[in-house]
């Protein structure tokens, strides 16, 4: 297992507000909060720089500071939205820039610097609208004191301020602006007169990415860099016993070759050359304890626990009861591992000098990057500068940063030389932190058409035991509790239970997380008891959701735009999932058609209620690419471990959806709530629930395995 | 020493004659576009034209090019690439942005050699280059957008 990176650091996340098993917002600005060394610098060089993520400067640019690091997710061009909306800058002539690591950019929701769990537009909602208001204020201050006027009665449009026939542009105003106090209690704008929120945007980073001009983390470089190819232990948790490194280190451009105890090291003046050397490489593996792991063994495992009493997550009523007066429908569920595959493969650039040390990488967690490079070089984690690069995908693999820790130990074998480290393809598939593999078992009583009691109890890993020992308590780890702790449903006896079941394998979060376990476990399911009960299976979740007309809006929607029919006819069929994630609610309709020799998957329509949608083209994005992300798991992915290696490496072998298996995929927006919801991860979860109803109406055959090709559904 | 011919300019590499030409491109040359996902021609990100002709440069070693013309999303140009840049720019395709040289460079061959492909012909051309974001329907949409562009333009 990867050890926890010097856990006395990352006990500062306060997961306290995950207890609940949702998250809480609690944030409220401080406008006199930390003010970060390149804002200091900002205003030093005159610019005015009121707070952590604006900088107004007199040569005319204005400079948004992006806290969260962008991975396709949109934040750079969301977040400024939020930001421009207060402001009154078009946000398309705002620069952004990534931010450093430092307090004053910690996600709320998180407790640290972290981009994950759909949460960047949520903590910034108020956040980087206050701080857009506030520099407004002070800008329109500073005119109107010139101008001797009073401050309401000057208008602000796109960075000019205007007061009867003056004009002055917010560049002209930076200096003076700076030398004003900090307001107190700023408006904010009404939703009615939002002019950025909500409205079409480009996206800021789009047309770089089309021309090939977006730096990503594998393709910065530094003077003189080396680059380094990696061996790893095949075995995960096995180290170096002994080497021979006289063969490679005869190769012309190879430099030096260093253990790093997970793995053997080539350094050399091209990547292709560390590679082909890594094959001259003689090692000897103390392999470890996960040496014999294997697949059998891992799911054996889960198995072991089944007549565990587990954590209670959710209770009503009285089930047990319930459970003993009538014979409750049971069923099993059970979902394999999953890999990342983010199509830039891991790498780090690191760099150990007398001067600290200096980190380029795509990671979704620079503070946690900080932590490991201090470890990984021994110094203390305010000598490490991360410089955090867009990043060529994410789906939660790059909140883990052994690659970083990697980088850095290596880059310690040459002081003063930087070292880009870069994976193999293979080596990513096998040495990724898994989706985890899970055994779900479902109960439920059906009377009156309408679901009685309902038992659940997840067998799974814990990813927060390793990654943020303290968000376990009382044997319940918030993130295996989504779409459970907030079921939507009325149902009057519930016994809703977790069980953490260590399996040898190190598992992280993936795009979704658990929401995407339990919902194919209480979608599914939801679908059995609605045949048992003999009724249409958007009608029977409806009688469950009275107290919820949010969710109600987007089932109704979602079925009404897919057309929605019980039987639409041969060879021919929908499924239906629904549920609430990240303050988000959303339904899918999925329509198949075909046999059970060969189901083809026509539509899928998603109704999504996001409170507000800041940019909604990308709301949309994001949901078509979520349903994507879902389908890697539905349709025939899994990874699987033999003798304490993972049998996959490649996009042969790990198949993520290729153009011809991803069909139209419609998005309709509600907006039903007054703050946005999350809305990253709202795509993939009810894919697979939706996918296998559907093709137990079209075939008759239930599968509660994921992939869904394991319980012998065929696609076309 | 090689001298390949590059964005249409002479270039010389010392890069041995077995290096994958995605290695040349980025770590000789510094040309960072073209990108690395896979090594082994099943993702697509390292798509490149070789005398116009969509390869894998990451399965492509240098002594292969000999005297063919290499064009790389930093100099690819014309009256095609510029429909298909428009066209995913309109669409708004990129996500994270990874894979898109790849599918640029996929998608101006596809239109360069058959200028209306149909959605079977723009799914035959377009199998081989991965987008783990999922932007696939906008990828479809653009070389649609670009076909009508380029026919509305002749």
């Amino acid at each position: 297992m990867n050890a926890p990176v010097d856990v006395s650091r990352r006990r500062f996340l306060q997961v306290a507000a995950l207890a609940g098993g949702g998250l809480v917002l609690g944030f409220r600005l401080d406008p006199a909060a930390a003010r970060p060394g390149a804002q200091s610098m900002e205003r030093a060089q005159g610019a005015f720089a009121p707070n952590a993520w604006i900088a107004v400067r007199p040569d005319g640019r204005v400079r948004f500071v992006c806290p969260r690091n962008e991975m396709g997710q949109d934040v750079y061009t969301s977040l400024t939205m939020l930001l421009a909306e207060e402001l009154g800058v078009d946000p398309r002539r705002i620069e952004v820039v990534q931010a450093e690591v430092d307090p004053a950019y910690v996600n709320s929701l998180l407790g640290a610097q972290i981009t994950g769990g759909s949460t960047s537009v949520r903590d910034a909602w108020d956040k980087l609208r206050h701080a857009g208001a506030t520099a407004r204020t002070m800008l329109v201050e500073a005119a109107a004191a010139q101008w001797q006027v009073p401050a309401q009665q000057c208008t602000v449009a796109d960075g000019v301020v205007a007061h009867g026939d003056k004009r002055l542009a917010f560049p002209q105003l930076a200096t003076a602006a700076a030398k004003r106090p900090l307001p107190h209690d700023v408006a904010l704008k009404p939703r009615a007169r939002f002019a950025v929120i909500g409205k079409p945007m480009p996206r800021l980073d789009g047309a770089d990415k089309v021309r090939g001009r977006v730096l990503y983390g594998i393709d910065v470089t530094a003077p003189d860099m080396l680059y380094a190819a990696l061996l790893p232990c095949p075995a995960h948790g096995g180290k170096v016993a002994a080497f021979d490194a006289a063969t490679a280190e005869k190769r012309p451009g190879v430099r030096k070759v260093v253990s790093i105890g997970e793995g053997v090291a080539v350094l050399a003046d091209h990547w292709w050359t560390a590679r082909q050397a890594l094959a001259d490489l003689r090692v000897q593996w103390d392999e470890g304890p996960n040496a014999r792991l294997d697949n059998a063994a891992i799911h054996a495992a889960l198995e072991a626990a089944v007549d565990h009493p587990g954590a209670v997550v959710k209770s009503a009523g009285d089930a047990a009861a319930e459970f003993a007066r009538a014979k409750p429908i049971e069923a099993r569920y059970t979902s394999q591992m999953l890999a990342h595959m983010t199509m830039e493969p891991q790498n780090c650039l690191a760099r150990v000098g007398d001067d600290g040390v200096d980190v380029w990488a795509s990671t979704q967690f620079p503070q946690a990057a900080q932590a490991a490079a201090a470890q990984a070089a021994g110094v203390q984690p305010e000598r490490v500068r991360i410089h955090a690069q867009q990043i060529g995908g994410g789906f939660g693999r790059r909140l883990d940063v052994d690659y970083v820790a990697q980088a850095v130990a290596i880059a310690r074998a040459v002081p003063g030389k930087s070292v880009k480290l870069i994976w193999t393809r293979e080596d990513d598939v096998r040495h990724d932190f898994y989706r985890p593999p899970a055994l779900d078992l479902m109960r439920g009583v059906v009377r009156d058409g309408r679901v009685l009691a309902l038992g659940k109890k997840m067998i799974s890993p814990s990813i927060t035991a390793r990654m943020f020992p303290d968000g376990v308590k009382d044997g319940i780890d918030a993130f295996m509790v989504e779409g459970v702790a907030n079921l939507t449903y009325a149902i009057p006896h519930l016994d809703l239970r977790v069980v953490i079941q260590e399996v040898g394998v190190r598992v992280g979060y993936w795009r979704s997380v658990s929401n995407a376990l339990n919902a194919f476990a209480i979608e599914s399911f939801m679908d059995e008891l609605a045949h048992a009960a003999g009724r249409d299976p958007v009608a029977f979740r409806l009688t469950m959701l009275d107290a919820q007309p949010r969710q109600r809006a987007v089932l109704e929607r979602a079925a009404k735009e897919a057309g929605w029919r019980a039987k639409p006819g041969k060879r021919r069929a929908f499924g239906v999932a629904s549920m609430e994630c990240y303050d988000t609610h959303v339904a899918l309709v999925a329509e198949v058609s075909g046999d059970a020799r060969a189901v083809k998957l026509e539509r899928l329509v998603f109704a999504v209620d996001p409170g507000i949608a800041v940019h909604p083209d990308q709301v949309v994005a994001q949901m078509q690419g979520g349903a994507v992300t879902g389908l890697i798991g539905a349709l025939r992915s899994k990874v699987t471990f033999k003798d304490g290696r993972v049998e996959q490496s490649n996009f042969d072998d790990f198949a993520i959806p290729r153009m011809a298996e991803v069909p139209p995929i419609d998005v309709h927006i509600v907006e039903g709530g007054d703050r946005p919801g999350g809305i990253g991860e709202v795509g993939v979860p009810l894919v697979a629930p939706a996918l296998a109803n559907a093709a137990f109406a079209l075939t008759g055959k239930r599968v509660r395995s994921l992939p869904l090709t394991d319980g012998g559904i065929a696609f076309a | 020493m090689t001298t390949l011919k590059l964005n249409g300019r002479a270039v010389d590499t010392d890069a041995a004659p077995d290096t994958p030409l995605l290695w040349v491109l980025r770590d000789h040359l510094g040309l960072v576009g073209t990108k690395f996902g896979c090594g082994a021609a099943l993702c697509g990100a390292c798509t490149v034209h070789l005398d116009g002709q969509p390869v894998r440069s990451c399965v492509t070693p240098l002594s292969a090019v000999g005297a063919q013309e290499v064009t790389t999303i930093e100099g690819l140009d014309g009256r095609v690439a510029q429909a298909v840049q428009a066209a995913w720019d309109a669409v708004q395709v990129p996500q994270c942005g990874y894979c898109q040289s790849g599918q640029v460079m996929a998608a101006t061959a596809l239109l360069t050699r058959n200028a209306r492909p149909s959605d079977a012909e723009i799914t035959e051309a377009m199998q081989g280059n991965l987008c783990r974001c999922g932007t696939y329907l906008r990828i479809r949409a653009a070389i649609h957008a670009a076909a009508k562009r380029l026919e509305a333009s002749t």
